[in-house]
Parts: structure tokens; sequence; C-alpha cells
């Protein structure tokens, strides 16, 4: 089975955010950078396929140097080769992202493509589809259970209050949630194994973006709340406010 | 060139709630302001008065294309509906038709059609929009990004736009009158074919009765200060008596006490909620940014440093063990 996974490069969930001088981006000045939160699980279901059905991982990046880092993570899980595709540039859209990945898959011809459902820094929910469109693909996203049998596919879909079964045949892309399975963590054995594992580098198919960005700011900040504090007897004096004041009883 | 809106209602089990009322009452709101036309499509096998019911929020051509005759392309075993099918219907009938503007809730399935059909539409796509302005005619929508960390505003370098709504953010505004009329739109005339039916759902498996956190209007959610498993009851009878969901920190999912669709929070969902009351929650960064735009916050919990109070509208300092039990009672007493 060739599988592809698709990996990103994102700042990590404790990075306290700060708006770089242009008021466009953020400061990235002491941001910690790791593997796309999301994109583990997609990677951990792309190597438990291939340990079931035998084949390959290819883990393929669309972004600038560093996302070699989110490849080489991929590799320690037990990816086997990686593809980075080069921007010369910080600035791209999901729309770009979207051109090259798909470029690069059509290249490759995968039975599977898995992507996690969204990268923690645009949360977009947006490549997975986006890229099944170009290359006419089936796609499912915010997958929690996947099944492979017998070129056949059916996956489990998370959706408000319950969960979506969904079929399609192979070629297929999948979108992974939490809860699909859980990400092994690399040891000894697997980190000193990725050292030696290689990155192709290509460059950009497409580069025009569709959308801009012409500020980013932080959210409106709030005056400080009333806060009680005589415990269960402060009970009363809360109900009463949320009433009066908040009008939200 | 003259703009026209095409907004597309979702329904479930054949009604329109919230997110098609937000969609319809934003599309003549941008349509107003932009001085030009819009019209709504919808994908169901709803009533008459259910579809015309889309009037009372300013819709006035309601263009409906039958599910059931959609599905019917489709040979083989019973299934519920297709993605990609929907899809299909939605970028053919706005290719057809002029329109250059299409305006879909961010709901799950809105956001699992909308950037197949941004392809096919060629639109420029901004998800999960919480503002849409206009400057010299042309459309600026505000994305929160970093889990909501930062907010960005952003233009679009197509004609062709479309924007999902963040559900629970934009307002439903009922007009003083309904002049909505339906237009039955014959799917044979949207060249869908079998090969449109890429998946197909075939089976929704709804979750015992639980109102779902995603959907909910009021939040009870509880963390560690919690202490185990066994005490959450008393967030489950806080959250009964307000008609609440209950939610969870990353914490107390991590720890098996609680479901991952419990979960709120940077890697779980991100609410807005009217209310939500973080019970035991210290106040993480990734957990704040999955609620933090929730329109009233109350905190409960004992530490008076925990940075959930900066973030609180109201709160007690207090023991939740004795603060859930009365407050659970004080608001019984309201009804």
């Amino acid at each position: 089975m060739k599988i592809v996974v698709c990996v990103s490069l994102v700042p990590d969930t404790t990075t306290k955010v700060k708006i770089a001088g242009s008021g466009r981006i953020i400061d990235e000045s002491g941001v910690s950078f790791v593997l796309n939160p999301y994109d583990e699980f997609a990677v951990e279901e792309a190597v438990q396929l291939k340990e079931k059905n035998g084949g390959e991982v290819i883990a393929i990046s669309f972004g600038t140097d560093k996302y070699k880092e989110a490849i080489k993570k991929a590799f320690q899980m037990g990816a086997d080769t990686g593809v980075l595709i080069k921007s010369l540039t910080t600035d791209f859209d999901s729309f770009v992202v979207a051109k090259n990945l798909a470029n690069e898959i059509k290249e490759i011809s995968p039975d599977v493509i898995l992507f996690g459902k969204q990268s923690i820094d645009y949360d977009g929910v947006l490549i997975p589809q986006m890229v099944g469109e170009i290359l006419n693909i089936p796609a499912i996203n915010i997958v929690v259970k996947l099944e492979i049998k017998d070129g056949k596919v059916i996956a489990e879909r998370e959706i408000e209050g319950g969960k979506e079964i969904v079929e399609s045949n192979m070629p297929v892309i999948i979108g992974t949630q939490k809860g699909i399975n859980n990400p092994r963590y690399p040891n000894l054995k697997s980190i000193m194994a990725s050292k030696s594992k290689p990155i192709a580098e290509k460059n950009p198919v497409y580069t025009d973006n569709v959308t801009e960005v012409i500020e980013m700011r932080l959210p409106p900040s709030k005056s400080k709340g009333k806060i009680l504090s005589d415990g269960a007897s402060s009970v009363p004096e809360l109900v009463k406010l949320l009433r009066e004041e908040a009008k939200v009883l | 060139m003259s703009n026209k809106i095409l907004a597309f209602v979702e329904s479930k089990d054949n009604k329109f709630k919230n997110p098609a009322f937000e969609v319809v009452s934003e599309s003549k709101k941008l349509a107003d302001a932009l001085g030009c036309e819009f019209e709504v499509l919808s994908v169901n096998d709803c009533d008459e008065n259910m579809l015309k019911s889309l009037g009372d929020y300013g819709a006035k051509k309601i263009n409906h294309v039958s599910l059931n005759q959609l599905n019917s392309i489709h040979a083989g075993n019973q299934f519920v509906y297709s993605h990609p099918a929907i899809s299909k219907t939605i970028g053919e009938f706005f290719n057809k038709n002029g329109f250059n503007i299409l305006i879909i809730s961010g709901t799950t399935f809105g956001r699992e059609i909308s950037p197949s059909v941004a392809i096919k539409t060629s639109c420029a796509i901004c998800p999960d929009c919480i503002d849409i302005k206009i400057s010299d005619n042309k459309i600026i929508a505000t994305k929160p990004v970093y889990a909501g960390k930062s907010l960005i505003d952003v233009i679009f370098k197509s004609e062709n736009i479309l924007l999902n709504l963040r559900p629970n953010v934009f307002k439903p505004v009922k007009q003083n009158s309904n002049d909505a009329f339906i237009e039955n739109i014959d799917v044979n005339t949207l060249n869908i074919s079998e090969s449109d039916f890429k998946t197909i759902v075939k089976n929704v498996e709804v979750s015992s009765g639980k109102l779902d956190v995603a959907e909910a209007d009021r939040i009870v959610s509880g963390g560690r200060g919690l202490r185990g498993p066994e005490h959450f009851n008393l967030i489950e009878n806080l959250a009964s008596v307000l008609g609440a969901a209950t939610g969870a920190s990353r914490a107390v999912v991590d720890a098996g006490w609680r479901q991952h669709s419990d979960q709120v929070g940077q890697t779980g969902k991100t609410v807005s909620p009217s209310l939500y009351i973080a019970c035991g929650i210290s106040g993480a960064i990734q957990h704040l940014a999955g609620m933090s735009t929730s329109k009233c916050i109350v905190a409960i919990n004992k530490d008076k440093d925990a940075p959930i109070f900066q973030i609180a509208d109201y709160g007690i300092i207090g023991d939740v063990f004795e603060i859930l039990p009365a407050l659970t009672e004080e608001i019984k007493k309201l009804s």
C-alpha cells in the first residue's frame, strides 16, 4: 500500500500570541514550533496502515525550510521518505498549499492520503477537501475511525451530537480527528533510524494567493469581571447578577 | 460588475434551525449593504411552510432541490446523502445563475462541503468568519486563528467569494413581512451524475439524547477541580436545570473521566455560547482558546489566582462541592 501523509509545522499550544511589527502575522521570537498536533494522528494512522498492509509511508509538506522538522517527526514515528515542497515565502494561503500538495500527490499516485483535520495556526479545515476536489479523489474529514477492507473504505465522521458512517472507494483522502488512535512516542531506535531517511526538496508549482491578510490583532480585551468571594453564600448574589445584569437567566 | 449573493441553507430532519436563519439574515444584511440581490438555495425535502419560514428572515426567492430526487441519481444501496453530490448541486446552481458571493453556515456539514464548493465555483474562501464588513464596496472577513488567540481581517483577490459563518455569532433578524416564494429546481438541469457520489453517508448515529457542546447555547464545564469522574453529577445536575450541555477540560478527558466530544479547548471544540460556566477549571491558555468568545463567562474555583478569573465576567471563589449544589438549587427556584 502506498500511503501519503501531509504534515505541517505550527506554534505549539502553549504559545502566547504576540503580533509582529507588520501588524499582519505573529511575532515568532521565542515561539516553539512542533508537528501540527492533528497531524500526529494522521502519521500514526499511516504507520498503522503500513504495518497492517505492507508498503511505504511518504510524508510530504509545503512550507519553508523549517517545515522539514515536521517531516523528521513523522520519520521518528515510522514514515519512510519525505518531500518538502519548499516555499520561498512565509506568505501563502490555503489554496496555494492545496494546489502544491495536490500536484505532488498526483505524481506519487498513492492509495491513501492522510491529513490532520486542520492545522492549529490557521484552523481552516480546508486542505483535505480542497485537495480532494482538485484531484477528483473522495475525501472524508473529521474521521475518528477508519476501516479499509478489500478496496472499500468505511469511515466514522464526528458530527454535532453523533457520528456519520461514510463509505467510499480508493484512493481516498482522510482527515484525522483526535480519538482515531493513540500516536506512538518515538523510541531511541526509531529516532536513530529516522536520521538517515531522505527528504527530497521540490519547487512550488503554484504561488498565487487568493486571499490576503490585511490585519492581525489580539481579541478585544475584557473588562474586569465581578468575582465574589463568599463561597456558597455568594450564590444568590451571582444568580441575581446573571439574571438582572447579564440577562442570561 | 454587480454582486449577486447565494445563501445555502442547511436543514436537519427537514427542519431549519438557527444556522439557516443566521445565514439568511446575514445574506440580507450584505445584500442591502452592497445594493444587490440575494437568493436562497436549499437541498432537502422540507415542506412548503418550512421553506417559506426563511422568508421571515428576509429571503425572497427560495430555490429548492429535492434531496430525494438528487439521491435517486445514485444507483446502489440505501444511504442518507452524499456530501460531494450536494457540493456539485451547489456549484452548478451558483455557476449557472451568475452569483459571485456564497454564504454557508460553518457547521460541521457546512465546513465539509465548502472547500470543494469553493474550488468548483472559483471562490476564494474564508471559513469560520465571526464578522463581515464592507469597505469601498469590498468584503472584509474576520476570522479567529491560533484557536482564537488572535483575529485576522481577510480580503479577497477573486471576484467570487465563499464565506462560512461561525454558528451562534451572527444574529437571526426577523423582518416585518414575509415575501418568500419557492422555485423548485429540477435536479436534471444540474449536470449531476453517478460519478459525483464519490462518498456516501450510509448512516447517522445520534449520541444518546445528550445536547452537543457545539450546538448548545449554555454550557456547564468541569475540570480537575471536580477531583474524580464520580463528582461530575454536580456538573450534570446544574446543566440539567439550565438546559445546558456539559463540557470538559482536556485534563479530565485525557484522564478518561469524560468523553472527547465534551472537550472544550484548542484540541477540542471551540464554543461561543451565551453562558459558559467553568467549574474547577484553572483556565490554561489552551482551554481559554476554546471558550473565550462565550458571551458570558462564569468561573467557580477555589484558587483566587486561577487564570480563568482573568477572563470571567462573573465568578465565585470557593469550593465547587459547596457552590454547585447551592447554585443548582438557586436556579431551580427561578422556574
